[in-house]
């Protein structure tokens, strides 16, 4: 039985405290920073070592780990927590997991199925070292989010033009995979859940029911942190939801943050932050991209051009986060905390009349 | 501050806020309600299981019900294989489901498919608190609304008292020791069937009325709903008294507090427009009151089977929409196409607005721009936009003196189209309803029409586009010399500097003609062939936008280029005969066994005397459809699964107006009919004075197939129908009928009156008669005047599929292409002096409503096409005539096979 009535964390107090004093920031994107190490397969296997918390896995030869970025969590536990920890001293609160894939789904395409729970439990322990040290350097509090993707699979989508009743994955399978990564997750030691780059809302629907699940399983409520992604210029969802639609689907989480990431950038992204902004209840989060990859696939998008961007959301008063997703580098991160600092975080308006 | 109301999602949110006074929750996708549905989803017919959830979204369903508790199916598999299906059809899963069951597991099934906010239809306390609780936990964690049954331990409520029991006690555990939102609560605190002839039955209309205004005044938040068909369940077969049952229940329960129901929206009556007698008999059941006399259930059964064969007059319409605000109302009258309360409501929104001018900017352009999407979306069909931009002059024309007013006040601006729009019919042709349509449409998507109507002279079209400053001009036309006047008219505006975009459209205009003719000629400016009006807005939309023009021009001039080599090549490919080798292969036929039949008369007989009811009956309806873009062969049309409804409204004000046509005898038909020995000379036929042929009347020409046929298929010539001179005694016939001209006055007098509607729905029932008289008058012609077929006896609709002897080619038409061989037909039976019908430089007939041909009785005639023509007939043909060849160029435009300018036209200059 599900247990609605679980305590809350300290954390989220804390969150909550200074969330009414500033817009918090979260950290930029893990991804494009690992791209730069230029990492070789033996870097991502580590020399074919995958040693996990308690024991060590093994890979197939028939399927390459390079490019399999949650592995590194494992195998360059130092260059993921050196990244992160960049972040921190760069002015984010809140540091993400490099946890985006380890679901059994999303690492069933690496055949890394059965690292997943020491996956997300080591890098929930990494990104909790990165904070720890920026914060005994700084004295500021540092918050683990610990990230869930959105997996390769979609719930509502067919994946077979011709058979639109087809589904690729179930919301059961969902449950039970993203039960297991959030339970390594807690236990690893975050603080928050972030169900991320949404682009299918029963996705995070089943996320959600297996948050509801591991908090009962754990004895504690997690605040979660909930985010979207609008793919395209029609301004829905890739599984066609509008900005508002998707808040109506996910607000039973009673989120801490509700907000778009990912796909455009900020200029794009803008006008249905706003709308998002208009409707939740929750706070607001926005990370965008640092504009549009280029045709090579690298983000041009400067620092302070972003910061410029993401300060508007500051103005126009629709944020309480603000962070960077894909292509966004410490100094973005750094450009933004910098920009968005003179300004009030939202006002909930949307606090439900009891 | 943020309201608790109830708020769901599909692909789109929906919030129930106190605007909307009743949620209707579509019904039909319910195995239970639905007899239809059962059998689709027993079948496993998902495509149309899906139509059916499609239709009454587009219907106004706000929310749908679906329900597969069926005994005969694995009701599981079916919620989850049908909802997966409708999350891939966007119009269907915009809105929120409702997932309905008995069985939790179907239920739970069902909130694992949907990614909006659902409602869970239905948990209860019936199997105790712990399953309650479980149930209503996992809502909580699907994120899912919940309808609460008034069902407990001990059973279904059924008075008062025990349903408020019941719901406070689900809405305690609900709200203290869950902590469910009460917004997300729903109640249903049973409708059961009343006038059942059981005494205890009798109040649980009053309980539910009653149960109802407790819970929305002692729970607060939360919602109440039901099934409302349950309550007629006793008068099961008899649905006009069944729907002036939930008509009246509907009221009352509204008016207590009931926000939410299932209810077939096309199955309820208009509470005011009940019979008086059958309401207070229904209010005296549903009230549970004591009438006068009897009592109230046997008063009713008394008064059922006199309501029982009562027929509904229209579709009748939702109670609850003349309860919403006035935006919704204007909204919902012009979707819906129903003037019966515009000026009111539009007068309320006016004293409302600061500004008469914000009505129309606000909810009328509001609703029209919601009939725009729906027609772009192919969810409305023509007749039905037509209909809304009735509605919408209507209203405008309510608020035009107080705009007037204001401008003289203060001269205050206009409203701000998003474009102005040119449309005529070019010179010399007289068919306007096509142009009609696209300018109705248009209008409705807020851009300014200037309409100048038919036979407009180049000039004049080219003037007024500068005076007005026009944005686009759009050229219709439906005769072939019209093809011709659209290239003169692109080359004018190249020449006078015009590069606004030029429209063409019209039933004899292609993409080809336009692209091979047009737009060569008119380089400034794009010119786009518009294939029908539904295409219009998206066209004019994409031509008038900053950021898309370029592109879509762009993406026009390169399939044009395209259309126009593929043209050309495949023109080149085709084997054309000379003149002399398509003679040669001319149709033999043999005369030697035909033994001509002499017609009753010879000369011209003027028929005057027309039964306007006994013309009716020859309507062909399928062209009828057709002009309102609607493809389809009548009768099959009227049941089509996607444009049946419309077909049927549609066909319903056709004979509407039918009737009024006959009986008010709006129309003043007219024929006239001769018959001429006659000889076939070469492809021409001979026309003589007498019988003895000496003298010649006239000459009938015909123009030869010029193209390679295959195997021992003929070229041929109309001529070849006829006996040549010296194998019989033949004769040829020929005709002009007309509807007459009433129909212009008719149809300006109703666009006047803001019916545009109206206006094209004369014109072309018009074209019909006049269609359907040539039908009649040939029918006669072959029994009675010719009389070659005397005991001819075909049913009237069986002529449509022309199974008699003999055609009736019209010049202008494929078997004779040449419109100026009416100028021949017209003088030989001195037409307009008969029939009032004229020629237009263009030799369109004036008025539109006319048909005119040549009679062919040989039983071996039939219709063809004579195709594109070559140099070497044309000349021999031009000869013929006595015409220039520049002449007879120019009126065969269409059909020449080569380019005439670079020879003929420059030798001849």
């Amino acid at each position: 039985m599900l247990n609605f009535a679980l305590p809350e964390t300290p954390a989220l107090a804390t969150l909550r405290t200074l969330a009414a004093e500033r817009i918090l920031i979260l950290d930029g994107a893990m991804g494009t920073m690992i791209q730069t190490l230029g990492l070789s397969e033996d870097d991502f296997t580590g020399h074919g070592h995958i040693h996990g918390p308690g024991c060590r896995h093994h890979y197939h030869p028939d399927h390459p780990q390079q490019g399999n970025n949650d592995l590194l969590v494992l195998t360059q536990p130092k260059a993921v927590e050196d990244i992160q920890y960049t972040f921190a001293i760069a002015g984010a609160d809140i540091l993400e997991t490099n946890t985006f894939s380890a679901t059994t789904i999303a690492q069933a395409d690496y055949g890394m199925e059965e690292a997943v729970h020491d996956l997300n439990v080591a890098g929930a322990q990494v990104a909790r070292r990165a904070a720890d040290r920026a914060t005994a350097e700084d004295g500021k509090p540092r918050f683990v989010a610990g990230a869930v993707g959105p997996t390769n699979r979609t719930a509502s989508i067919s994946p077979d033009v011709n058979d639109p009743g087809y589904r690729a994955v179930s919301f059961d399978d969902l449950r039970a995979a993203y039960g297991q990564q959030m339970d390594g997750l807690i236990e690893g030691g975050s603080d928050l859940i972030l169900i991320e780059t949404i682009f299918d809302t029963l996705n995070a629907k089943a996320a959600i029911f297996a948050a509801f699940e591991a908090f009962t399983r754990a004895g504690k409520r997690l605040p979660i942190m909930i985010s979207g992604t609008i793919t395209d210029a029609s301004g829905r969802t890739l599984s066609g939801q509008t900005p508002t639609a998707f808040w109506h689907s996910v607000a039973h989480a009673r989120p801490f943050t509700v907000g778009l990431n990912c796909a455009l950038g900020a200029e794009a992204m803008r006008p249905h932050m706003a709308e998002v902004a208009g409707v939740a209840t929750s706070l607001t989060c926005a990370y965008p991209n640092a504009g549009l990859p280029n045709a090579f696939g690298a983000y041009d998008e400067t620092p302070d051009q972003t910061a410029a961007q993401v300060e508007e959301f500051a103005r126009d008063g629709i944020v309480n986060v603000v962070g960077g997703c894909c292509g966004t580098t410490p100094d973005h991160i750094r450009a933004i905390a910098d920009s968005v600092a003179p300004f009030a975080p939202r006002a909930v308006a949307g606090k439900v009349a009891a | 501050m943020t309201e608790r109301y109830l708020r769901l999602s599909g692909l789109e949110p929906f919030v129930l806020t106190p605007d909307i006074p009743f949620v209707n929750v579509g019904e039909r996708t319910n195995v239970t309600g639905s007899a239809r549905f059962r059998k689709l989803i027993v079948n496993r017919d998902y495509a149309a299981a899906l139509e059916v959830a499609r239709d009454q979204v587009e219907n106004g369903a706000q929310i749908i019900d679906v329900n597969m508790d069926e005994g005969l199916i694995d009701s599981k598999q079916a919620m989850i294989e049908f909802l997966n299906l409708i999350a891939s059809e966007p119009d269907i899963a915009r809105v929120p489901i409702m997932i309905d069951s008995s069985k939790w597991e179907v239920i739970e099934a069902g909130l694992q498919c949907v990614q909006g906010k659902p409602v869970v239809n239905s948990i209860s306390l019936k199997e105790g608190e712990d399953a309650f609780r479980h149930h209503a936990g996992l809502c909580l964690a699907y994120g899912a609304a919940v309808v609460v049954m008034a069902f407990d331990e001990e059973g279904q409520a059924d008075t008062c008292a025990r349903k408020t029991e019941i719901c406070a006690r689900a809405y305690r555990i609900l709200i203290e020791e869950m902590g469910f939102p009460p917004e997300d609560i729903i109640f249903d605190p049973n409708i059961f069937a009343v006038a059942t002839g059981i005494d205890e039955h009798d109040n649980y209309g009053v309980d539910f009325i009653e149960a109802t205004r407790w819970i929305r005044q002692n729970l607060p938040h939360a919602h109440v709903s039901g099934g409302v068909s349950n309550l007629s369940f006793s008068f099961r077969g008899n649905e006009p008294v069944r729907e002036a049952m939930h008509a009246v229940f509907l009221y009352h329960a509204i008016q207590a507090g009931m926000d939410m129901g299932i209810v077939n929206a096309g199955q309820l009556a208009v509470y005011d427009q009940i019979d008086p007698e059958l309401r207070e008999a229904c209010e005296d059941v549903v009230l549970n009151r004591t009438p006068k006399s009897g009592t109230a259930t046997e008063n009713l059964l008394e008064l059922a089977e006199r309501f029982k064969g009562d027929k509904r007059e229209e579709k009748v319409r939702d109670l609850t929409w003349r309860t919403w605000t006035v935006e919704k109302r204007l909204e919902h009258a012009l979707v819906n196409g129903i003037t019966e309360f515009i000026e009111d409501d539009t007068e309320e929104a006016r004293v409302a607005a600061d500004r008469p001018l914000h009505v129309i900017e606000g909810p009328l352009m509001a609703g029209m721009n919601v009939v725009g999407d729906l027609f772009g979306a192919g969810k409305m069909f023509l007749p039905q936009v037509v209909k809304s931009a009735r509605v919408m002059k209507q209203a405008v024309a309510v608020l035009l003196p107080y705009m007037e007013e204001e401008k003289r006040q203060n001269g205050g601006d206009g409203r701000e189209a998003a474009g102005k729009i040119l449309m005529a019919t070019v010179k010399g042709d007289v068919h306007d309803i096509g142009k009609n349509i696209v300018g109705v449409v248009l209008a409705c998507n807020n851009y300014e029409i200037v309409d100048l109507g038919v036979m407009v002279q180049p000039q004049k079209v080219l003037e007024v586009a500068r005076e007005e400053n026009v944005d686009v001009i759009g050229l219709s036309g439906l005769i072939t010399p019209s093809l011709d006047e659209m290239v003169h008219l692109a080359s004018e505006m190249e020449r006078e500097g015009f590069d606004i975009p030029l429209l063409i459209g019209g039933a004899t205009t292609s993409k080809v003609h336009t692209a091979v003719k047009i737009a060569p000629r008119y380089t400034k400016g794009q010119t786009v062939y518009v294939t029908d009006a539904s295409r219009a807005v998206g066209v004019v939309g994409a031509l008038l936008s900053p950021t898309q023009k370029l592109d879509y021009v762009a993406a026009i001039q390169a399939e044009y280029t395209d259309v126009a080599e593929k043209h050309e090549r495949g023109e080149r490919a085709k084997n054309r005969l000379p003149i002399a080798a398509a003679r040669a292969n001319a149709l033999t036929l043999d005369w030697d066994a035909y033994a001509p039949v002499a017609p009753s008369f010879t000369g011209t007989r003027t028929v005057d005397e027309w039964d306007l009811a006994e013309i009716a009956r020859y309507i062909d309806w399928t062209p009828f459809f057709q002009t309102w873009e609607m493809r389809g062969v009548y009768p099959k049309i009227l049941d089509d699964e996607r444009q049946g409804e419309a077909a049927r409204a549609l066909f319903a004000d056709a004979q509407a107006m039918l009737k009024q046509i006959i009986s008010e005898r709006w129309f003043t038909p007219c024929a006239v009919v001769g018959f001429w020995p006659a000889n076939a000379v070469g492809d021409d036929i001979r026309l003589f004075t007498g019988d003895d042929r000496s003298e010649k009347l006239a000459t009938l020409h015909s123009l030869r197939q010029q193209t390679s046929k295959r195997r021992d298929r003929p070229n041929l010539a109309l001529s070849d129908f006829v006996a040549p001179m010296g194998r019989g005694a033949d004769h040829v016939g020929g005709f002009v009928v007309t509807a007459g001209p009433e129909e212009i006055d008719i149809a300006e007098r109703l666009d006047k009156a803001n019916d545009n509607y109206g206006s094209i729905l004369v014109k072309a029932l018009a074209d019909r008669f006049a269609e359907a008289m040539a039908e009649m008058l040939h029918e006669r012609v072959r029994r009675e005047f010719w009389g070659y077929a005397r005991d001819e006896a075909f049913d009237p609709s069986a002529l449509i599929g022309e199974p008699y002897n003999g055609i009736r080619p019209a010049p202008g038409y494929p078997a004779q292409p040449d419109h100026t061989e009416k100028r021949t037909l017209f003088s030989l039976l001195d037409a307009e002096a008969a029939t009032g019908v004229t020629l237009t430089e263009s030799m369109a007939m004036w008025p539109g409503s006319s048909v005119s041909g040549l009679y062919i009785g040989h039983p071996e005639s039939y219709y063809f096409g004579v195709g594109k023509v070559e140099r070497d007939q044309v000349a021999d043909y031009a000869a013929r005539k006595g015409m220039d060849m520049d002449e007879a160029e120019r009126w065969l435009a269409p059909v020449l096979n080569y380019i005439p300018t670079a020879t003929s036209r420059n030798a001849a200059a």
